[in-house]
């Protein structure tokens, strides 16, 4: 707890590198993996493409990842790109899939019914499928920033500043505080960015609260 | 294979196409950008220099130590610590990442000239400034020294004899080498080992751990996962464990003072004086005792280290 | 690019597929661990899953646990449990079994969850007992699901479990480690490509198993009652817990055709 108190200012630091690390990925992986997942829920052809494609990018392990970005990007080694846009190629894999699957589940009579009260594609994207698919959507992401916050720090093994320098310095001085500390550090960012994300839910999604408690054991659409 | 993964990464890049773009814009100065290569270095401003350190605390250390003299002397300084080993930071230091990083002048030698004839300290530093290639320089060598060495367990080193790497050769059973991966390829590692020493290329092997020489390296030896490590002479954990340090009297182990490794550009005069005083008082015992605080009860850290270092040698105060 | 193509000459290297570092052995070291890992968390998790989803006690603890789970950063756990514990086997088995609980118990859950009350009640008017109705009717109509959430457990640890090279056991993983440092892409990228391989693979034969996994009776039934769309209350379990399976689903399991890949939802590869 001494070394905690004595080191809160580069434990602020990392913190808020690890968020700055954070981020970007999560909001572009959205922006990407959505438009890419109601492709995927449009087209027929194109749904395996796309789901086969983000499966595979899943499973490329992170550091040949981070390894192969410099190469291919013509970016600097050690430069903090690197583990965004690699955290993004991971969250569109994890979120494509997802955002298909939330695409999937609008109900077929919403969506005739908007075609027939005259709303063109665009609007009904934006209006009715959107909106619907957004219970789901959510949940995927949650699941994409949870996932991304403890990934990033896989970043410290190329030497991009992260709360994992706590991991393999801690390691070096065999000092599990610091190690424990790392940990904590990235749990509290996932809380905190899930709650603000349950938070945006609430304000952009007011109706989705209730259809929980009502499903139970049913098979009702989540909308 | 290869075409789908280029199909894939051509969706990463749509993926990274927005943050490149931002950051493209706001890294690259407009003026400059048309240079390419690699000696952009951190940042135009000479007086910002980038310092950068090796993934292993006592690195860390000896870095921030030049950092915070830097900074006593007006630079700014924008710091990348723990980046790796030396193949990764001084890929670093090609692509201009960093300027300035603490190395060893041993390793440093061999890592550009595995072939070189130099022995003595003094040898070593002048033919290192030789091998360096053009861009990069590294200024006075201190006296401060941390050598890799190959430990065993006492129990080991009684069991065979041993008191140095000549004794080696005889050892019953499988040799079995811990430290890290790199180790494997240089001329000090199991190569030297069988070549120098004459141990039986079909009696070696090699653990590669990641850590260093730290806490699972000795780990490993103690448990006897691996029964010889290389571990650094400023390890406290040699001592602590009673682990007996095998001589080197070939001279495998090249002599590794410590000494800063600097991009040309950013080694102005005044930078290299403010260096060559840190490193004019640098000393073995000190980085002991640095590596003890870090690592022992204190677990100080290498800013607070490096600032008590300089205000005891009354450095830039 | 060139590193890539270097990857490929080395992975047709005959020297490279032979001895005891040779890809074979390394396979099956990475299969060996992942199977070891996810045994141990399949044992906690699917009957502690079983056990919730039957019972309708704790449920609560599926979304909190498997969510303050996924959050736990891999290489933290492997190096706090390196530390305690020494390098092996066991910090790396800890640290899987960690990653692979949250999909299997939420794929348990969600599996008898799924199964529609009517037929349990049903079961329990025939005199069937607790034990009867999870075993003889539960499990078999949620093994579809049930196996969904091993199949996403599987493919994270096959892609996570490249880290136990750090210390240094065995496994793909090692020809990332080990010329990770000597920034010698060639084999780096060969380790990458296989992790990749293998998970292609066993992804395939999870989908067939998910998909041999419908009993014949409900595959009979669906081939009628399929329609489309709406995400039951188990789906959208799953998916809070990050393990939303394509052809894992409460709806009909024929009602999707497409025999592609599920993205091994969540945490991962290679920290």
């Amino acid at each position: 707890m001494t070394w905690v108190l004595a080191n809160l200012e580069q434990i602020w630091r990392l913190t808020l590198d690890h968020v700055a690390l954070s981020v970007p990925p999560i909001i572009l992986g959205f922006l990407i993996a959505v438009p890419l997942g109601w492709l995927a829920h449009r087209y027929r052809p194109s749904r395996g493409i796309v789901l086969t494609v983000s499966g595979l990018l899943y499973t490329i392990p992170g550091i040949a990842l981070f390894l192969s970005l410099p190469v291919v990007l013509g970016t600097r080694i050690l430069d903090p790109i690197n583990v965004i846009v690699g955290m993004t190629i991971y969250a569109v894999a994890l979120l494509a899939r997802t955002a298909a699957d939330a695409f999937d589940a609008v109900s077929n009579d919403v969506r005739q019914s908007s075609v027939a009260v005259g709303y063109g594609p665009i609007r009904r994207f934006f209006v009715v499928e959107l909106p619907l698919a957004g219970p789901v959507l959510l949940s995927g992401l949650r699941v994409v920033s949870a996932s991304t916050v403890s990934l990033v720090s896989i970043g410290s093994l190329i030497g991009v500043s992260s709360l994992g320098y706590f991991f393999l310095n801690g390691l070096n001085r065999r000092f599990p505080t610091e190690i424990l500390t790392g940990i904590v550090g990235v749990i509290v960012i996932a809380v905190v960015f899930d709650l603000f994300l349950v938070l945006i839910g609430r304000v952009l999604l007011p109706w989705a609260r209730d259809a929980r408690p009502s499903a139970r054991r049913g098979r009702r659409a989540v909308a | 294979m290869f075409t789908n993964r280029r199909k894939r990464l051509t969706i990463g890049l749509l993926a990274a196409g927005a943050a490149l773009t931002l950051a493209a814009c706001s890294s690259s100065d407009p003026i400059t950008g048309g240079g390419g290569g690699g000696d952009e270095a951190g940042s135009d401003d000479p007086r910002t220099i980038a310092v950068g350190s090796a993934g292993f605390a006592e690195s860390e250390i000896i870095a921030e130590i030049y950092a915070q003299a830097l900074e006593a002397n007006d630079y700014t300084v924008e710091r990348t610590m723990q980046i790796g080993q030396r193949d990764a930071y001084v890929a670093a230091l090609e692509d201009g990442s960093i300027d300035l990083v603490p190395d060893y002048t041993g390793n440093l030698l061999q890592f550009y000239d595995d072939q070189s004839e130099a022995v003595t300290s003094d040898e070593v530093y002048t033919a290192l400034g030789e091998a360096l290639p053009e861009g990069y320089e590294v200024l006075d060598q201190a006296e401060a020294e941390d050598k890799d060495s190959y430990n065993v367990t006492k129990e080991f080193a009684d069991q065979y004899g041993l008191t140095s790497l000549a004794d080696l050769v005889t050892v019953e059973g499988p040799l079995i080498i811990g430290g890290n991966p790199e180790l494997a390829e240089r001329p000090y590692g199991p190569i030297g080992l069988q070549e120098i020493y004459g141990v039986s290329p079909s009696n070696v092997q090699f653990e590669p751990i990641s850590d260093s020489g730290g806490p699972l390296t000795v780990q490993a030896l103690l448990d006897g996962t691996v029964n010889i490590a290389n571990i650094y002479t400023t390890t406290p954990a040699i001592a602590d464990n009673d682990l007996v340090t095998l001589e080197d009297p070939e001279n495998m182990i090249l002599p590794q003072n410590v000494v800063p490794l600097i991009a040309s550009d950013a080694a102005t005069d005044e930078v290299a004086e403010i260096l060559n005083s840190v490193s004019a008082e640098l000393t073995t015992e000190d980085l002991i005792e640095l590596n003890g605080r870090n690592q022992g009860d204190e677990k100080a850290s290498p800013g607070a280290l490096a600032t008590d270092w300089l205000a005891e040698k009354d450095l830039f105060q | 690019m060139n590193s890539l193509l270097g990857a490929l000459a080395w992975l047709t290297d005959p020297v490279n597929w032979s001895g005891s570092r040779g890809i074979p052995v390394r396979l099956l070291e990475h299969l060996g661990i992942t199977g070891i890992a996810v045994l141990v968390a399949a044992l906690i998790a699917v009957s502690l899953g079983l056990y919730i989803g039957h019972t309708g006690r704790l449920s609560f603890l599926v979304v909190s646990t498997t969510g303050a789970l996924r959050a736990l950063p891999t290489l933290g756990l492997l190096v706090l449990f390196a530390l305690w514990l020494g390098i092996g086997l066991g910090p790396v088995i800890i640290v899987l079994v960690v990653l692979a609980i949250p999909p299997l118990l939420a794929g348990a859950y969600a599996g008898v969850e799924s199964v529609d009350r009517s037929t349990i009640d049903a079961a329990r008017a025939m005199g069937m007992t607790e034990w009867q109705i999870l075993t003889r009717v539960e499990i078999p109509l949620g093994l579809p699901i049930i196996v969904g959430g091993l199949r996403s457990a599987v493919l994270q640890v096959v892609a996570t479990a490249t880290i136990a090279a750090y210390l240094p056991i065995g496994g793909l993983g090692r020809y990332i480690f080990d010329y990770l440092t000597l920034r010698r892409f060639e084999p780096v990228f060969a380790g990458a490509i296989l992790v990749t391989l293998l998970a292609l693979v066993l992804e395939g034969v999870f989908a067939l198993l998910q998909r041999l996994a419908v009993p014949r009776g409900v595959r009979i039934l669906q081939g009628s009652s399929a329609a489309r769309g709406g995400i039951g209350r188990a789906e959208r379990i799953q998916l809070a817990a990050g393990s939303l399976d394509g052809d894992a689903p409460p709806g009909p399991p024929g009602d999707r055709p497409d025999p592609v890949p599920a993205a091994p939802t969540s945490s991962h590869p290679t920290q």
